[in-house]
């Protein structure tokens, strides 16, 4: 059984670009992808910002060669075109050579078709496929056929720790022996049905927003799929791959106070970021950089702060959230964070957080604000906090040579 | 080893107690079979249920009465499989958005419509602050928590809390009849298997249990092994697939007592179970649950609990009979069940 | 007073779901949150949505709904208040 889980191929598709590559050169360049909304018919077009990937549903079935009259769902889209991405990048043809399965990550699923079809399904005779994409399972199904994975799927749904949950189940299943390569990661579309849920929680900034800032006003959503190809110590061994990173550490906690929001002293996230450390047989003082969760809003930023300055025993690592550039990406944003992660430390670049003016009153925490070049990455966290109190941090090291 | 040390469903029928649910199967005739109603007041607060739609409700009782039986207080991992989540409060948000045009919405249906609602409210409400997770793998979603419980044991860990459901409501119900994989007009759940008509007869449950390393005297079974396979080609496929999982847990077709089969009621989606019963085990006692619970992402549960009660009790109604060869004694089951042809699983439990 | 005191118990067991309860068991001097009825940071924004629906009264900062809706007194009189003015 493997003990190492290494990190072979990365894809991203999100509001700062198609691929990994023009994602990286967003984040280098400090080039935020919040903006108005363009895609989706709703009344709050013109208040509320997202992070919207700029691909029209018709422009990513064409590069997927998938007919336009067939029903793919918006979420399942954006899933086949990061998971090619990432196929490639790991330099894998034969998909069935090894024992290799999918668990992806969704919340939004069919919602995105749904919510366009719902009344006329109900009320009318109305009728097209659409009205079979709604469940979760859809978009995995989908990945999974287009790629011709049989051995083994499943989906997850935590909110919006979904797809760091997706990685942890992936290396387990590696761990176990029950499987050699898992494809891991997570994709969600912006729907109405979102955006309106997250409006009546009135906790959606009017602006861009400004993760860990004293003036920060709420989260903005995002639309992304990132997945990670995992594969174990046997493949890169006979395979004499040189893989991207190793995924050292991970772990799941619950908060266990309130459906929504964060306990005030981040007890949950607390416990999981020293669970994964443990996980991982790290220090904390080895850590050197943290992607937090960060999503901008009065309380996460609050109960996360405190959870690093207990569990880093106040000497905080260096930290940002890149929320400010894509958007809170829900299901995804847990595999999008782990892919900027290894570009963290394949390219020794910590990325900016966007926005940032004045520290948080409550304490003395303040993120990196200018691109970092040129420093030694070994271990990064990285942080996934969502509603239910589902949290999951994972630990992502540089490859011991 | 892995052992069900508690089991508790809430179901169409009686099943929140064994020894009611053997007497009488509860009859119905409608569009889909619907789970009957607790009464939540001996278990929560009216203010505490006010967020709560009915599968959290009856996720949360189901999971107190699995945890009792285990005599565990905290689990060391709470995980839900549901195919669809929280339906209603999703239609409640749906169409008030749609209706309303986006305005004066109220968050609570938007909270409670999110999958994770069901592991979430139980950790929150017994505060365990320990792995927290949900699968939405359609017909593998009871499967993969199940997996990942099982993993858990594999990985040291004591007790896990682990659950399926789904539910069903009118409007879902109205809005996938149009796809033709439903039954159209209502059916009477004791002539599921006449195949008067096409299509499934729906339903829902939900159901939680306590796998543990530990084999205690209230232990209802042994879990030896659980498999998914994906899509078969044929049913040879699916044949070579059941050989295989026995051979890795080194059983023969002949050393299984007893074979719990998800029969539907439609006769293209059956074609299978009855290939493999009358080519494989023809004589062996075969039974089946959908007439019971309706056919579901998560029915598997139902049918979970129903080979942990068999095994524990050593017993089992006439009215799920499939066949009328009687077992000797009940010491390994297989539980082979499949979702519309799509999802196919195996469970093997051994008595402990 | 008394009639808006009734009609704003019902419209709250209605909007928060608080089945099998009756107006009478809400005290209107009783805190709705924390120690008193029990409500969180969510009903707050239910009654907020219910000001604005059935009263056109409208709460721009969820922070003021804190002093508001501390019991159903509180709440009628603001009612009263910002409907006369």
């Amino acid at each position: 059984m493997s003990k190492k889980i290494y990190i072979s191929g990365i894809s991203a598709i999100s509001a700062i670009g198609n691929n990994v590559a023009e994602n990286f050169d967003a984040l280098i360049n400090q080039k935020s992808g919040i903006g108005k909304i363009t895609q989706l018919n709703t009344i709050h077009k013109n208040e509320i910002p997202v992070g919207e990937i700029k691909l029209s549903d018709k422009q990513l079935k064409e590069k997927l060669s998938i007919t336009d009259n067939q029903a793919y769902t918006r979420t399942a889209l954006l899933g086949i075109t990061a998971v090619k991405e990432a196929l490639k990048n790991a330099e894998i043809s034969e998909i069935n050579k090894y024992k290799t399965g999918i668990v992806s990550a969704t919340t939004v699923a069919g919602m995105t078709s749904s919510e366009k079809f719902y009344l006329d399904f109900l009320n009318t005779d109305f009728y097209n496929d659409f009205i079979k994409t709604h469940e979760a399972a859809d978009s995995t199904e989908k990945i999974a056929d287009y790629f011709g994975i049989k051995e083994f799927m499943t989906t997850v749904s935590t909110a919006c720790s979904s797809s760091a949950n997706a990685i942890m189940t992936g290396a387990r299943l590696i761990k176990n022996g029950l499987l050699d390569r898992v494809i891991v990661g997570g994709t969600d579309a912006l729907s109405k049905f979102t955006l309106n849920g997250f409006n009546t929680l009135i906790i959606l900034d009017r602006e861009p927003c400004k993760p860990f800032d004293n003036e920060r006003k709420g989260l903005n959503l995002g639309e992304a799929a990132a997945y990670l190809i995992l594969e174990s110590e046997d493949i890169v061994k006979k395979e004499h791959k040189k893989p991207l990173a190793e995924l050292s550490g991970y772990a799941n906690a619950n908060d266990a106070y309130h459906q929504t929001a964060s306990s005030p002293e981040g007890y949950g996230a607390s416990l999981a970021m020293l669970q994964a450390l443990e996980n991982a047989n790290l220090k904390p003082s080895e850590i050197d950089y943290i992607n937090v969760h960060g999503t901008g809003t009065a309380n996460n930023d609050l109960s996360e702060g405190r959870a690093m300055l207990k569990v880093f025993d106040n000497k905080v690592p260096k930290f940002s959230s890149t929320k400010a550039y894509t958007g809170h990406t829900l299901a995804a944003a847990g595999s999008l964070e782990a892919v900027y992660s290894v570009l963290s430390i394949q390219n020794k670049v910590i990325f900016p957080n966007l926005r940032f003016k004045n520290k948080i009153q409550e304490f003395n925490l303040i993120p990196e604000t200018e691109l970092i070049r040129n420093t030694d990455i070994k271990h990064i966290m990285s942080n996934s906090f969502g509603f239910g109190g589902n949290g999951t941090v994972l630990i992502i090291s540089e490859i011991n040579q | 080893m892995i052992y069900i040390n508690g089991a508790a469903s809430i179901s169409p029928q009686n099943s929140l107690d064994f020894n009611e649910f053997v007497k009488k199967m509860l009859e119905y005739e409608d569009d889909f079979l619907k789970s009957i109603k607790p009464d939540c007041k001996e278990y929560m607060k009216p203010i505490q249920a006010r967020r709560l739609s009915k599968t959290v409700k009856n996720g949360i009782i189901c999971s107190r009465i699995a945890m009792q039986q285990a005599e565990i207080e905290m689990p060391d991992a709470v995980i839900f499989g549901t195919g669809l989540g929280i339906v209603l409060d999703t239609e409640k948000f749906l169409e008030k958005m749609l209706k309303d045009k986006e305005e004066y919405l109220t968050p609570t249906s938007f909270i409670q419509s999110t999958h994770n609602t069901v592991a979430a409210q139980i950790a929150q409400k017994i505060k365990c602050h320990n792995y927290n997770f949900t699968y939405v793998n359609r017909g593998f979603s009871f499967e993969s928590a199940l997996l990942d419980a099982v993993m858990h044991i594999k990985e040291a860990k004591k007790n896990i809390l682990i659950g399926g459901g789904d539910e069903m409501t009118e409007h879902y119900f109205h809005i996938i009849k149009k796809t033709g994989i439903w039954k159209q007009t209502p059916t009477k759940n004791t002539e599921l298997l006449n195949y008067k008509t096409n299509g499934v007869l729906c339903g829902e449950a939900v159901s939680f249990f306590i796998l543990s390393d530990e084999k205690k005297d209230e232990t209802f079974a042994e879990l030896k092994d659980i498999r998914m396979f994906y899509k078969p080609d044929n049913v040879s496929e699916i044949k070579t697939q059941i050989k295989d999982f026995l051979t890795k847990n080194n059983t023969e077709y002949s050393d299984i007592d007893l074979i719990i089969t998800g029969h539907t009621g439609d006769k293209n989606n059956d074609a299978v179970f009855e290939a493999i019963l009358s080519e494989n085990l023809p004589e062996t006692p075969a039974v089946y649950y959908k007439h019971l619970c309706g056919e579901f992402q998560t029915a598997n549960a139902f049918a979970f609990w129903l080979a942990n009660n068999i095994i524990k009790h050593q017993k089992y109604p006439d009215f799920i009979k499939l066949n009328d060869k009687n077992p000797e004694k009940i010491e390994t089951v297989l539980i082979y069940n499949h979702y519309f042809n799509i999802n196919h699983s195996l469970i093997l439990l051994s008595r402990p | 007073m008394e009639n808006l005191i009734l009609k704003l118990k019902k419209q709250i067991i209605d909007a928060l779901n608080l089945e099998d309860m009756e107006p009478d068991e809400i005290e209107t001097d009783e805190a709705l949150f924390d120690d008193g009825l029990g409500l969180d940071s969510i009903d707050a924004l239910e009654l907020i949505v219910l000001t604005e629906k059935n009263y056109g009264i409208k709460i721009e900062d969820p922070k003021d709904g804190k002093k508001i809706f501390y019991s159903v007194k509180t709440l009628a009189e603001f009612i009263k208040k910002h409907k006369t003015n």
